[in-house]
């Protein structure tokens, strides 16, 4: 299904982790709110109790996608925010108790960046390593908590490799030495079933354009009884805990969004699930292409490679002439010209890493697609392998890395 | 994503000469996989004339590199080795429309394929990269290829350095290395430079113009393997003495002209400046 206008050619959205388009029930839910529903939330009067009545709405739409009590719900701007909220927000509250706070290498920059605020701020941060697939142990956690551990904090799958780490097992450690225990939520909620209770965990991170929601909304849940400290001060929005005047279209989205992913999740896991496994089958038949992350434990709309001998970007901006939308992780993609530090910490050499691509898939994309990317990709790959000057060394049999 | 200007586009869709030249008489490496992009260079040089008649390329990179390396295997045909050595990195960003900084490293890549490769038919030494003391080890980056592309280019800040060679991108360990060597180039730093007073004394403007030969001028035309000596002020005439690599040179009065440009700017518009007969 084409999403994206332009010139009758055919386009491939592939970047669903990047964002999602608006599904078109939630515009419409959204719709009123900027218009003649313009009330304050904190207005007494009748307009404004009707603002107030919807983001509770929303509230207990989003709680209920994570089997939680609406009061533990706080809308915040953005999954960043949530996460900067939650670790910042968390240690402080704690810092009477310890000053010592366990994250992992693939984290999102929202944690690792607040991570490196605490340290600034006198915390002692542990970086913990992952394995190849990109899986925390939960032994390494348990390993390296100390007697001044506050906040555990790892990510519940990152968009760069899909791996789905195991945070129910780490939050069984968190929870036997009452640590508190933060999960980075923004590319699983949504998109794969999340039950807060059975994860164990006390805080978790969302975003509702990760499940066709609008941007500028997410969410932190905080378990009743956890105190948690500001990070944006000033009027009793959110119970005191997040001020400034809610952004109600994009919460009462947020909630549309939330109530749709719930009861369409297992066909939309079966959906993309089926894609993805026809690109990773078809992708890997490629010469020299190996998938990162974990093959089976992995989002279900994810697929993610790195290619040798050539670059991200410029397969990247080759595809898009195509009309296929993806991602890369290389360093000439990013500005600050550095490799990504999530293919880096599952050893993938800093070469490798230049001829990474993500491919995040989602309800608009069809078969049809899949089988135009299939044909297309590989031409890309041969044009651009032709041009590179180690592939002849390869066939000449010199010394190159073969990814193994 | 598409920050390219047409140009860049076009060459990286489109590249011209694309491939290796089998018996090719000059060939220039640069870069590595590490580095994120390398760039072979072929040539083949007419060996009567040393006239350039044939370039292609083999480039592993972003959109930018590609282009940066496309687009200088076309003006290099027809050129001797030493015309050909007159392209610089800013020639190859301009012929591009224009580079964004953080790609501008694609440009000192082209630049030093072309170095590379020419040297190699020379018999020189052959990788830039291999002289000097290495500073950035995350991308191969040396003192000397630091202070070059920053002189060449005027750079003042590390940031910069990392746009144009990479230099300090990955761990990051190198920066403070970095800027001391750029401490070591630009001692005054531009914005620090004293006001110059509207009517200086003798002393102040001889003064003036051996602390601007010193740390502008000399820097970029020792990173030539030239100098430059100052000889003496009268009034309003330098006299200086161009040396090595400069002595002799053919563009010797475009050296002249240049360093004539610089102290009018800085000093006085009625400066000129000669070289000791």
């Amino acid at each position: 299904m084409n999403i994206i206008p332009g010139d009758g050619m055919r386009k491939c959205y592939f970047d669903y982790v990047a964002t999602n388009p608006l599904h078109p029930e939630v515009l419409n839910t959204m719709m009123p709110y900027f218009k003649e529903e313009f009330g304050n939330p904190l207005s007494i009067y009748e307009p404004g109790q009707r603002a107030k009545k919807a983001i509770e709405e929303a509230r207990e739409q989003v709680a209920s996608m994570i089997n939680a009590r609406p009061s533990t719900i706080i809308f915040t701007s953005s999954g960043a925010e949530a996460n900067s909220f939650a670790l910042k927000g968390m240690a402080i509250a704690k810092q009477n108790q310890g000053n010592h706070v366990i994250v992992s290498r693939v984290e999102h920059h929202s944690i690792l960046s607040s991570a490196r605020f605490l340290e600034k701020s006198g915390f002692v941060v542990t970086y913990l390593p992952v394995d190849k697939y990109g899986f925390v142990d939960p032994e390494a956690v348990k390993d390296s908590i100390t007697k001044e551990t506050i906040v555990i904090s790892i990510i519940h799958a990152s968009s760069e490799i899909g791996t789905i780490e195991p945070i129910k097992e780490i939050a069984i450690v968190a929870q036997e030495r009452n640590i508190t225990m933060h999960t980075d939520a923004v590319a699983t909620t949504g998109n794969i079933p999340i039950d807060v209770k059975d994860l164990g965990v006390d805080l978790l991170s969302m975003a509702a354009h990760q499940f066709y929601g609008p941007k500028g909304a997410g969410a932190l849940y905080v378990k009743r009884g956890v105190r948690i400290v500001p990070l944006i001060c000033g009027g009793i929005q959110e119970g005191g805990r997040r001020a400034g005047t809610e952004n109600v279209p994009a919460i009462v989205g947020m909630g549309k969004a939330a109530e749709i992913a719930k009861s369409g999740m297992s066909r939309r896991i079966e959906h993309c699930k089926k894609l993805r496994d026809k690109i990773i089958e078809g992708v890997l038949k490629i010469p020299n292409v190996h998938l990162t992350g974990h093959h089976g434990n992995r989002l279900p709309h994810h697929a993610s490679f790195v290619v040798e001998f050539i670059e991200g970007e410029a397969m990247l901006l080759m595809l898009s002439m195509k009309g296929i939308y993806s991602a890369s992780g290389s360093a000439c993609t990013s500005k600050a010209l550095k490799s990504s530090p999530v293919l880096l910490s599952i050893g993938i050499p800093t070469a490798l890493a230049q001829g990474s691509i993500v491919f995040s898939l989602g309800m608009s994309n069809t078969e049809e697609e899949v089988d135009y990317f299939l044909e297309e990709f590989p031409r890309i790959i041969n044009r651009l392998r032709e041009m590179s000057p180690f592939m002849k060394k390869k066939e000449g049999g010199s010394k190159c890395y073969t990814g193994g | 994503m598409w920050e390219y200007t047409e140009k860049v586009k076009d060459f990286f869709l489109h590249p011209k000469n694309v491939g290796r030249i089998e018996d090719a008489d000059a060939i220039g490496e640069v870069g590595s996989l590490i580095c994120g992009d390398a760039l072979r260079l072929f040539l083949k040089i007419e060996k009567e004339t040393g006239e350039i008649i044939d370039a292609k390329f083999q480039t592993f990179g972003c959109a930018s590199a590609i282009a940066s390396s496309s687009v200088i295997t076309e003006p290099v045909k027809g050129r001797t080795l030493d015309e050909a050595l007159e392209i610089t990195n800013q020639d190859i960003a301009e012929s591009l429309g224009g580079l964004l900084d953080e790609k501008m490293h694609c440009s000192v890549m082209g630049r030093e394929a072309l170095e590379a490769a020419i040297a190699n038919y020379r018999g020189e030494a052959i990788a830039v990269e291999e002289k000097g003391r290495l500073v950035c080890k995350c991308f191969d980056a040396t003192e000397e290829k630091i202070r070059k592309v920053a002189i060449d280019n005027y750079l003042t800040t590390v940031d910069k350095i990392t746009n144009f060679t990479k230099a300090g991108g990955g761990c990051g360990g190198c920066r403070p290395e970095i800027e001391t060597i750029l401490r070591d180039i630009w001692p005054l730093r531009l914005p620090e430079r004293p006001a110059i007073p509207k009517k200086l004394t003798n002393l102040q403007k001889i003064t003036l113009i051996q602390e601007i030969i010193e740390t502008e001028i000399r820097p970029r035309l020792q990173a030539d393997n030239g100098d430059i000596e100052l000889i003496d002020v009268d009034r309003n005439n330098v006299i200086v003495a161009l040396r090595g690599m400069c002595a002799g040179c053919l563009m010797a009065d475009v050296t002249i002209k240049g360093i004539q440009d610089k102290l009018r700017e800085l000093i006085s518009d009625d400066i000129v400046v000669e070289a000791q007969s």
